[in-house]
């Protein structure tokens, strides 16, 4: 039965499309690690279901309706630049309120069931080669872009009061960060689901930080460790009748509670 | 002869109500080490904002060329889970305002071994550098200012956290920039007393109006009484400048 459905076209495909998937989402998980975006992911995911589903309503294609979601999301958060507490809150409130919007807008869809639960939690083997095709533009746009940005992002990341003074551009790297994010996340949706986003964006990227101090490691680390789970999870939930997502998610935490043991045992 | 590198004309600062000065009016020369000595809440740190051009005064003008600005801002501790060593820090002040992930030369790398060991830091260099103390750090911060070989520096309470012997490395490190590449230094204390072998003039921002001069044209007890509109007695105790009577030199003293 594995073997078989190993041979299979869309097996390939979804492990193609975690991999793209994967690499990306590790790699930006860092950056926002650093900046404590951990809940402003978690809204610009949850709000590009609202996209989503306000697609399906007018007949548009949710991949769509949910990029536009989380790019009109991540750049009003990009650009009030908010801080602290007031950003944590300002988040809370913005995310209640799609998440309102897209419960309105699934009672309006007829579909309901199949959409929902796909887009919540996701659907990788649901993948096409047009989607395919899709992910992969998308991933090179945000890698090409975090590698141009590589230096000054973790300088205004880390350093924001210095970065400045040496001249990098920190208000338009905190934009660009969240459109990145906003990228990352409409693709990330699209193999874990919105609920579970955050596995593969910050899970690994956790990991990795803890596991070495060097800033170029850590990218790479978090990188492996997302693919790791990605491939891991379509692979077990394969051999096995559970969802996917569930194995990705139960990967990469064990990742994450092995790096934090590992560093807890290094210090004493 | 020298030349101004920074010139600050009628500079005038006003949060809300309250204005912290007017008519703030000096030039900084090539080479020159001045002081910025002030009560708590007097400007200081937001005058350094302004020469690095983020705020916006509420009026005056202030020519300077910040495209070499080395900086030290006030301490603030980094997160202890950073994924960053001490020689990463330093080298953002070399590199980090260049695009793409790049990599270091040897001249580089040995450009940052140097300033680093310059500051004592040698055995930090490696650390991850949200386990290091806050004079550590604050050593760290010192050396990236210096290792992007600055046309001005910038320094808020550099020598905060750091023991004597320490704060001497500092302050003799700056003192000899200035006189080989001529790189201003201004540097914001709330303690003259470190840098009295170096500094050359000091600027004093009081509740009552500034000063600026040679260290003893201004600390005495006749301008700080001016500057406060209270008596205020300046001593000199071995060589040391005692400031008796301001407002919040108890709070200061629990600063340490």
């Amino acid at each position: 039965m594995f073997t078989t459905l190993l041979g299979q076209h869309f097996v390939h495909t979804a492990l193609l499309a975690g991999a793209v998937v994967a690499v990306v989402c590790g790699a930006i998980g860092v950056f926002v690690v650093m900046r404590g975006l951990s809940f402003a992911v978690h809204a610009i995911s949850e709000l590009g279901f609202t996209g989503a589903t306000g697609a399906l309503v007018i007949g548009l294609d949710p991949v769509l309706g949910m990029l536009g979601g989380s790019l009109v999301v991540g750049a009003s958060l990009g650009v009030l630049s908010l801080r602290g507490r007031e950003r944590d809150s300002a988040i809370g409130a913005v995310l209640a309120f799609g998440l309102g919007l897209g419960v309105l807008f699934l009672s309006l869809y007829q579909g309901y069931a199949t959409a929902a639960t796909n887009l919540l939690f996701g659907s990788i083997v649901g993948v096409d080669d047009a989607q395919l095709r899709n992910l992969a533009i998308v991933a090179v746009i945000v890698l090409v872009a975090l590698a141009v940005l590589y230096r000054p992002l973790f300088f205004a990341a880390i350093d924001p009061e210095v970065a400045a003074a040496r001249g990098v551009p920190v208000r338009a790297l905190s934009v660009a960060i969240f459109l990145l994010v906003a990228l990352t996340t409409a693709e990330a949706i699209q193999v874990v689901g919105v609920l579970l986003v955050l596995t593969l964006v910050i899970t690994p990227a956790a990991a990795a930080q803890r596991l070495t101090v060097r800033p170029g490691l850590t990218v790479l680390l978090s990188i492996a460790i997302a693919l790791i789970s990605t491939e891991g999870g379509i692979l077990l939930s394969l051999a096995h009748s559970w969802p996917t997502s569930f194995f990705i998610s139960a990967i990469s935490f064990a990742f994450y509670v092995a790096a934090r043991v590992k560093s807890v045992l290094a210090r004493s | 002869m020298t030349k101004a590198v920074v010139s600050v004309e009628g500079l005038a600062l006003r949060f809300a109500d309250r204005e912290l000065w007017h008519d703030l009016t000096f030039q900084i020369d090539a080479g020159e080490f001045l002081a910025v000595l002030g009560p708590n809440g007097a400007g200081k740190t937001s005058l350094l904002r302004i020469l690095l051009g983020q705020l916006e005064p509420t009026s005056g003008r202030v020519v300077i060329d910040r495209s070499g600005i080395g900086y030290v801002p006030q301490q603030r501790a980094f997160d202890r889970d950073l994924p960053l060593r001490g020689r990463d820090l330093v080298r953002f002040g070399l590199d980090g305002n260049r695009w793409g992930a790049g990599r270091l030369g040897a001249p580089e790398r040995k450009r940052i071994d140097d300033v680093i060991a310059a500051v004592g830091a040698s055995a930090l260099a490696d650390a991850p550098l949200g386990r290091l103390s806050g004079g550590e750090q604050q050593r760290l911060r010192v050396a990236q200012a210096l290792v992007s070989d600055p046309g001005l520096l910038l320094a808020d309470e550099p020598l905060l956290s750091l023991d004597l012997a320490y704060q001497q490395v500092i302050v003799q490190l700056l003192d000899e920039r200035r006189r080989s590449a001529g790189t201003p230094v201004v540097f914001v204390t709330h303690d003259v007393n470190p840098i009295l072998t170096a500094v050359d003039r000091v600027l004093y921002l009081g509740p009552d109006g500034w000063a600026i001069g040679p260290v003893d044209d201004v600390l005495t007890t006749e301008t700080l009484s001016r500057l406060y509109g209270t008596e205020i007695d300046v001593l000199r105790v071995r060589g040391r400048v005692v400031v008796v009577g301001t407002p919040d030199a108890e709070h200061v003293h629990h600063v340490h």
